[in-house]
């Protein structure tokens, strides 16, 4: 498959392929490149699954159920259907992957500056230079923590923290804690540090509530029953809407539910969405109140979505979840120095790492622009990203619908763009032959 | 913006919006906005206050005419009570900025609005403006709006709605987050 192609002298392999990541999406797309014969490599700055054994904190499960942690041509037994698969041992699986289908993983190449020079792509790492005529990114959306402005507000005596940074409540050094954030993060963290004992402030601001357990099964087998996982990214009324989503308020847990009502009862204290911090008081927002109703409001519709299928497959009843409740007065203002908040953790979502992609395809935000993952430069695709092409997108087992369509899409480009190569080869020549008769 | 009000939903012109939202979505510097307002002090705590020109969609732009505000303070404050006070003003903005919310999102929802009606309510310890407790500020201790609404969609549609019109309202943003203020004095 691998056509005729100059190389630069520093240049190690040509391929059809280059893969950016391996992470389940990085190793998704090798396994489906092999399936179609197509030369690759997968280039991954550290190890495989990288992320997930450096970056995690050290009790962190799954928020998806284990039956759903499946990649094309595998998938995780676990013999308690129902567990959460804790993060080490989806590196394991991840591992396990590419050593028994022998994916072409080259570990410690970090990828530098990917340019696209005359129709072909280069990642320059440290030691070499690779070249491809189609990329996927598989680099994750996760790299980096995303935090606000504000954090430059925040007085020197205050800790500040990501969740890179922590492993443990023993990572954080003080009592007092401010976590910004009310997404699975925020709350995972929220739960942990308050459980040791710790005295907890969480700045709420929109969020997307889910109970664990519904009708007698988890969610995720609602989510999945009912079509909503498949929904595609081309059906949604507001896909930026959809792609900026927080991460659901769950954890990899059975019981009890992940909400901002449990957090409460044990002592979390609720604010607004941190908006500043003036004159050494931090400043909260006053719309707790709504971001709660639509949190509320938005899970009651889901629940209601769910219910019909539910009824057709004779589930249980069960109650719908309380509403979140609040004081009457959360505070709007805190003083740093008499509110025991020490440390700030920024739970504020992530943001992907593109500092090293020389190609002009982010937009004002710093995202890709692309449509279900392939990117506005011929050859260019991603995969892995918040609802890329489907609400499953990002999830483990919903790369593989993905990629096989990423993958399908790169297979014919390839044939098409080998049929323009040889053509411009061939017209080249002709017009050099014809200048020459000219002479 | 020349098709007949009378054809549209709830009087909202929908399609003019959602076309403004798209082409700002590709020239988002258009988006920015600069609103203002021109005050005259009168007599006593009475203010007129006008508003005409703003600046919007890369340029400057006018009402269709000038509109004169008076603010004062009733009679029990030993003023004439040639208007409203100003933080009654501030209600006024609220209300007018989550009713046309409510408008706005009904519509986009195709939902058919008969009578939106919101009653507004702010508590103030007026010991905070003068000066009596240094711990009491001078602005709302809180605010209540309560909206009538009959439409013809369900309850939880219109606590959906009124919901959405809260996410997206900016006097709701304004009185509920802070903002950096700047008074000068032009020498």
């Amino acid at each position: 498959m691998t056509p005729f192609i100059p190389r630069a002298s520093s240049s190690r392999v040509c391929d059809d392929v280059i893969v950016i990541g391996a992470g389940h999406a990085g190793l998704a797309t090798s396994y489906l490149l092999t399936e179609a014969g197509l030369s690759h490599v997968v280039l991954e700055r550290g190890e495989t699954a990288n992320a997930w054994k450096t970056e995690r904190w050290d009790s962190l499960r799954l928020l998806t159920p284990s039956w759903l942690t499946r990649l094309p041509g595998a998938r995780y037994l676990d013999e308690a259907d129902d567990g959460f698969m804790h993060v080490s041992e989806l590196a394991d699986f991840l591992d396990d992957y590419a050593k028994a289908f022998r994916l072409p993983v080259v570990s410690g190449a970090n990828v530098t500056s990917l340019r696209r020079r005359r129709g072909i792509f280069e990642a320059h790492t440290e030691s070499a230079v690779w070249q491809a005529r189609t990329v996927v990114l598989a680099s994750g959306a996760f790299n980096n923590p995303a935090v606000p402005k504000i954090a430059e507000q925040m007085p020197d005596n205050l800790m500040q923290m990501t969740p890179f940074d922590y492993r443990s409540p023993d990572s954080v050094a003080t009592d007092g804690v401010l976590i910004v954030g009310a997404s699975a993060t925020g709350l995972q963290l929220a739960d942990e540090l308050v459980n040791a004992g710790r005295k907890v402030t969480l700045a709420v601001g929109e969020h997307v509530r889910m109970p664990r357990r519904y009708r007698g099964e988890d969610i995720f087998y609602w989510l999945h029953r009912s079509g909503i996982h498949d929904q595609r990214y081309d059906e949604l009324d507001d896909i930026e809407r959809g792609r900026n989503l927080p991460s659901p308020q769950l954890m990899g847990r059975r019981s009890p539910d992940l909400d901002l009502n449990d957090l409460q009862n044990r002592g979390v204290q609720l604010t607004g969405k941190l908006l500043g911090c003036r004159e050494g008081r931090l400043l909260f927002s006053g719309g707790l109140r709504n971001v709660c109703a639509l949190a509320d409001l938005k899970m009651a519709r889901l629940l209601k979505q769910i219910d019909p299928i539910a009824d057709a497959e004779g589930a249980v009843q069960s109650a719908a979840p309380v509403a979140t409740r609040l004081e009457n007065t959360p505070p709007v203002s805190l003083d740093i120095n008499d509110s025991s908040i020490d440390t700030v953790i920024w739970a504020t979502g992530f943001k992907p790492d593109y500092s090293w992609l020389h190609i002009p395809v982010l937009n004002h935000k710093g995202l890709l622009r692309h449509d279900g993952g392939i990117v506005v430069c011929p050859g260019l695709y991603a995969l892995g990203l918040p609802l890329l092409r489907r609400r499953k997108s990002s999830f483990i087992f919903g790369i593989e619908d993905d990629a096989r369509d990423i993958v399908s899409h790169l297979t014919s480009f390839l044939k098409t763009d080998s049929r323009r190569f040889a053509d411009d080869l061939y017209s080249d020549a002709h017009t050099r032959a014809s200048a020459r008769r000219r002479a | 913006m020349t098709s007949n009000t009378s054809k549209l939903l709830n009087g909202f012109n929908l399609e003019a919006v959602l076309g403004a939202r798209e082409a700002l979505s590709v020239a988002p510097e258009g988006a920015m906005f600069i609103w203002r307002a021109q005050s005259r002090w009168m007599n006593g705590t009475h203010t007129e206050s006008a508003v005409n020109r703003f600046f919007g969609l890369g340029e400057e732009q006018e009402h269709l005419r000038e509109f004169i505000y008076d603010t004062d303070h009733p009679e029990i404050f030993a003023a004439e009570d040639e208007g409203p006070t100003p933080v009654e003003m501030v209600l006024v903005g609220l209300a007018g900025c989550l009713t046309a919310g409510v408008a706005s999102v009904a519509s986009n929802r195709n939902i058919e609005l008969h009578s939106v009606n919101a009653t507004l309510e702010a508590g103030m310890d007026i010991q905070g403006i003068m000066g009596l407790d240094s711990d009491v500020r001078n602005g709302f201790e809180n605010v209540k709006v309560a909206f009538d609404i009959e439409a013809d969609a369900s309850d939880e549609d219109i606590e959906a709605i009124v919901a959405q019109s809260q996410k997206r309202s900016a006097v709701y943003d304004i009185i509920a987050n802070p903002t950096n203020v700047v008074v000068s004095v032009n020498s």
